[in-house]
């Protein structure tokens, strides 16, 4: 077979891109490119209008502080989150009205690009970069560190992040996504079944945003095991701290097996290899086994640490110590070493045969287990506490009493003869999404409402806040609960149009609730917003708003540059709390100069060569691949020229601001 | 960014004494399955097979523990875990994938030879 490498009406100067890639032929393509050309306009006349591009470069775009850098992962993931959302709500809408002859309103090939672009955005782009950001901003606060090991490589992962973001977002206005599904199964995937730029572009994104959590997994494991404040011994780290580093074991464990996939994948797109391929010896199912082997640690990964921030938020709002602390971080133990033993119970049905479908079943039953005393050592927490049902503390209650749910269909899942029954319907949709919305989004929403004020310096707004909570969290009993009931009566996953009549009523159940949850979306940014508005009466100036047990807590809130002023001394788990019932006192005097790493602009520019870079490897542009990957090869190396890295923060500017908040928290009292 | 005092113990980087150890060990566990193969390899020609993959799985350990500085004491153990954590899952991973592929190939795959 001839590849479309091969072809030889690719130009030398532009590859296969032509003025036809262009989609300016579908009316939904041109309206989003409408709107997303007009908000970037204005945009970008207000920030060259305020003069704020220098502020941004400076501040924020080339900063190595992992406080801003974990700032910047959340937007990042706050924006995608509307893309990946718009997909979800134009699916929803598309199954709803898709009855009785009617063809809905997206032709089958913008359809399965949207599935597809929905699972890739939501996980890559909206939870990974969430999850990551949080951990990057809490984790050095709560070990009492004044940043990560590595601060440079901490920006560079980030731009990474967003340069496979923004190959995913080009798809949407050259060329095409990929149509595959979220995880590009081959052969459906193979060059011989999608010989265009969709899965180049899946590929590419992918590539270029795993090379940034890698490293940033790499940069958190060593912070978290090296960076620690004298005292603070493993069984003393906070709990949110253990399922990070947990996590991050996970990332760097797993993603080089998704790395190593992609690239045998890619060998047979463009080499012609048979690695993946039904003919000359290949195995498409290597490719579901390998794919898996990193995709169960993944839904892992994205989970434990909303485990560790359910912890920390039920601790605080019940003002108690976490109930079954060891027994916490031996589960997360567990969880990590199991989730490496369960992959195949995502193939049951690919036929492996009884023995390896019950070894996989049982695994997969008894990672419940560690799971379910988590949940128990949450409502012990609780049991006989002074519970205060603070914004966090009502995300932490809707996901105990939502995931458990989610759990029990995984289950049930779990079961091989069921899942040949169940398997690729709805059902499952409706239980990943259960374990997913209930575990890892109402995780963040929780450890967002929590974190903010120590972030910004303020509270979020508690209306909005509520409004947000009660749409998102019915409307997403509304969007799933239909799913369930259509999935036990076996219809399929990534349907475009139904001939049963009787089942429509249910999709437009599902389209309400995917409507409540806009609402719920919509509501939190207003609710961002009243925040920023109010901001002087809202103000935090204790930096601990929750009365938390912490370390983050003990800083001023925002955090000045360096954290802390001096290293904390760890006596006790919940450190703070142990601090405060001694009556610590803040050093006042004897200040240092402090030891900070300077700003850097070479991450923005390695990433967005290697955006470059991918580019030219989706479009067969081969001198631009040449070009862009040998400038990234420069940078690196003329980075490491640079020997001007580090300064030191005098210690009359740290005894100024430490006289502030002195100042401060003298008048909150 | 360096706030963190780093222990260096002489240890964990070696001596002079360790790397000259290491290299001799080296130096012997390569020239016994090379002189061994040379020489036309024992009368029994498994034991030979075994011996020389022995040395190899040996040299492997050796390597470790002059030249990567992997022993229990150093970097406060954290070494040694990551290191059995390492095989934990490589193991897994790899016995798991043979022990998969091997059901598929023998229920799912087309049982016609030529492909």
């Amino acid at each position: 077979m001839t590849l479309p490498v091969q072809d030889p009406s690719n130009s030398f100067l532009f590859g296969r891109l032509s003025l036809e890639s262009i989609p300016y032929h579908e009316p939904i393509l041109l309206a989003t490119f409408a709107v997303v050309a007009l908000v970037g306009i204005v945009v970008f006349g207000a920030l060259t209008y305020f003069r704020l591009w220098g502020y941004l470069w400076k501040e924020w775009f080339t900063s190595v502080d992992h406080k801003k850098i974990g700032i910047m992962y959340m937007v990042l993931g706050v924006i995608m989150l509307l893309r990946g959302f718009a997909d979800a709500i134009m699916m929803r809408l598309q199954q709803a009205m898709a009855f009785g002859g009617s063809e809905g309103y997206l032709p089958a090939h913008h359809y399965d690009q949207v599935f597809t672009a929905h699972g890739v955005i939501m996980i890559f782009f909206v939870a990974m970069p969430m999850v990551t950001g949080l951990m990057n901003y809490v984790v050095p606060l709560q070990i009492g560190a004044r940043d990560v090991s590595f601060p440079f490589l901490n920006n560079f992962s980030f731009w990474m992040t967003v340069g496979g973001a923004i190959v995913v977002m080009m798809s949407l206005f050259i060329g095409e996504f990929s149509k595959a599904g979220w995880l590009a199964m081959p052969p459906l995937s193979g060059i011989g079944a999608s010989p265009d730029v969709g899965v180049d572009y899946y590929i590419w994104g992918l590539q270029i945003a795993g090379v940034g959590t890698t490293l940033s997994g790499i940069n958190l494991l060593v912070t978290i095991i090296k960076m620690r404040a004298p005292g603070m011994h493993m069984m003393r780290m906070p709990i949110f701290t253990w399922t990070a580093l947990c996590t991050n074991v996970l990332i760097v464990a797993s993603f080089p097996v998704l790395t190593a996939v992609l690239v045998l994948l890619s060998l047979d797109r463009y080499m012609g290899t048979h690695f993946f391929t039904n003919g000359m010896g290949g195995n498409p199912m290597m490719y579901v086994n390998f794919i898996w082997i990193w995709g169960h640690p993944e839904v892992y990964i994205l989970i434990l640490p909303c485990f560790g921030i359910y912890s920390e938020v039920t601790s605080t709002f019940s003002g108690k110590k976490l109930f079954g602390y060891t027994s916490m971080v031996y589960a997360t133990i567990c969880i990590t070493i199991l989730s490496y033993l369960v992959w195949l119970h995502h193939f049951f049905t690919m036929g492996s045969g009884a023995s390896v479908n019950s070894f996989f079943g049982i695994t997969t039953m008894i990672i419940s287990i560690p799971t379910g005393a988590k949940l128990f050592n949450w409502l012990f927490t609780m049991y006989r506490g002074r519970i205060r049902f603070e914004l966090p503390m009502m995300w932490t209650i809707a996901f105990m009493l939502t995931f458990t749910v989610g759990g029990m269909t995984g289950v049930l899942l779990a079961v091989p003869p069921a899942d040949f029954v169940l398997h690729n319907s709805l059902f499952l949709i409706a239980h990943f999404h259960n374990v997913i919305i209930g575990g890892v989004l109402f995780g963040l929403f929780a450890g967002m409402n929590y974190w903010f004020p120590k972030a910004f310096g303020f509270t979020l707004n508690e209306f909005w806040g509520k409004i947000s909570f009660w749409f998102w969290v019915i409307g997403y009993w509304f969007a799933f609960t239909p799913l369930y009931i259509l999935g036990l009566m076996g219809v399929t996953r990534r349907m475009r149009v139904f001939d049963d009549p009787s089942l429509q009523i249910w999709f437009v159940i599902a389209a309400f609730g995917a409507g409540l949850i806009a609402i719920g979306i919509g509501a939190f940014l207003i609710q961002i917003a009243v925040s920023i508005r109010d901001k002087e009466k809202n103000r935090d100036v204790t930096g601990d708003p929750w009365n938390g047990r912490t370390l983050e807590w003990a800083t001023s809130s925002p955090p000045p540059d360096y954290n802390f002023a001096f290293t904390p001394l760890v006596r006790d788990l919940d450190a703070w709390h142990d601090m405060k019932t001694h009556g610590y006192k803040r050093p006042q005097s004897n200040f240092a100069p402090i030891h900070m790493p300077r700003n850097t602009g070479t991450g923005v520019i390695i990433a967005a060569l290697s955006v470059v870079c991918g580019f030219g490897l989706i479009w067969y542009i081969w001198w631009l691949v040449a070009l862009s990957f040998g400038a990234i090869l420069a940078v690196a190396i003329g980075h490491t020229f640079i020997t001007d890295r580090d300064f030191h923060i005098p210690a009359r500017t740290v005894t100024d601001t430490e006289a502030a908040r002195s100042k401060l928290l003298a008048r909150g009292t | 960014m360096s706030t963190h005092e780093t222990h260096s113990h002489a240890d964990d980087h070696g001596s002079m004494k360790t790397y000259v150890t290491g290299f001799l060990l080296s130096v012997l566990l390569t020239v016994i399955p090379f002189g061994l193969v040379m020489s036309g390899g024992l009368p029994n020609r498994d034991l030979t097979i075994a011996l020389v993959l022995a040395a190899a799985a040996i040299q492997i350990v050796v390597h470790m523990i002059y030249f990567l500085h992997m022993r229990s004491s150093s970097e406060e153990g954290w070494t040694m875990i990551t290191l059995l954590f390492t095989i934990v899952i490589l193991v897994i991973m790899l016995s798991g994938s043979v022990w998969v592929m091997y059901h598929m190939n023998t229920n799912m795959m087309p049982m016609t030879g030529d492909m």
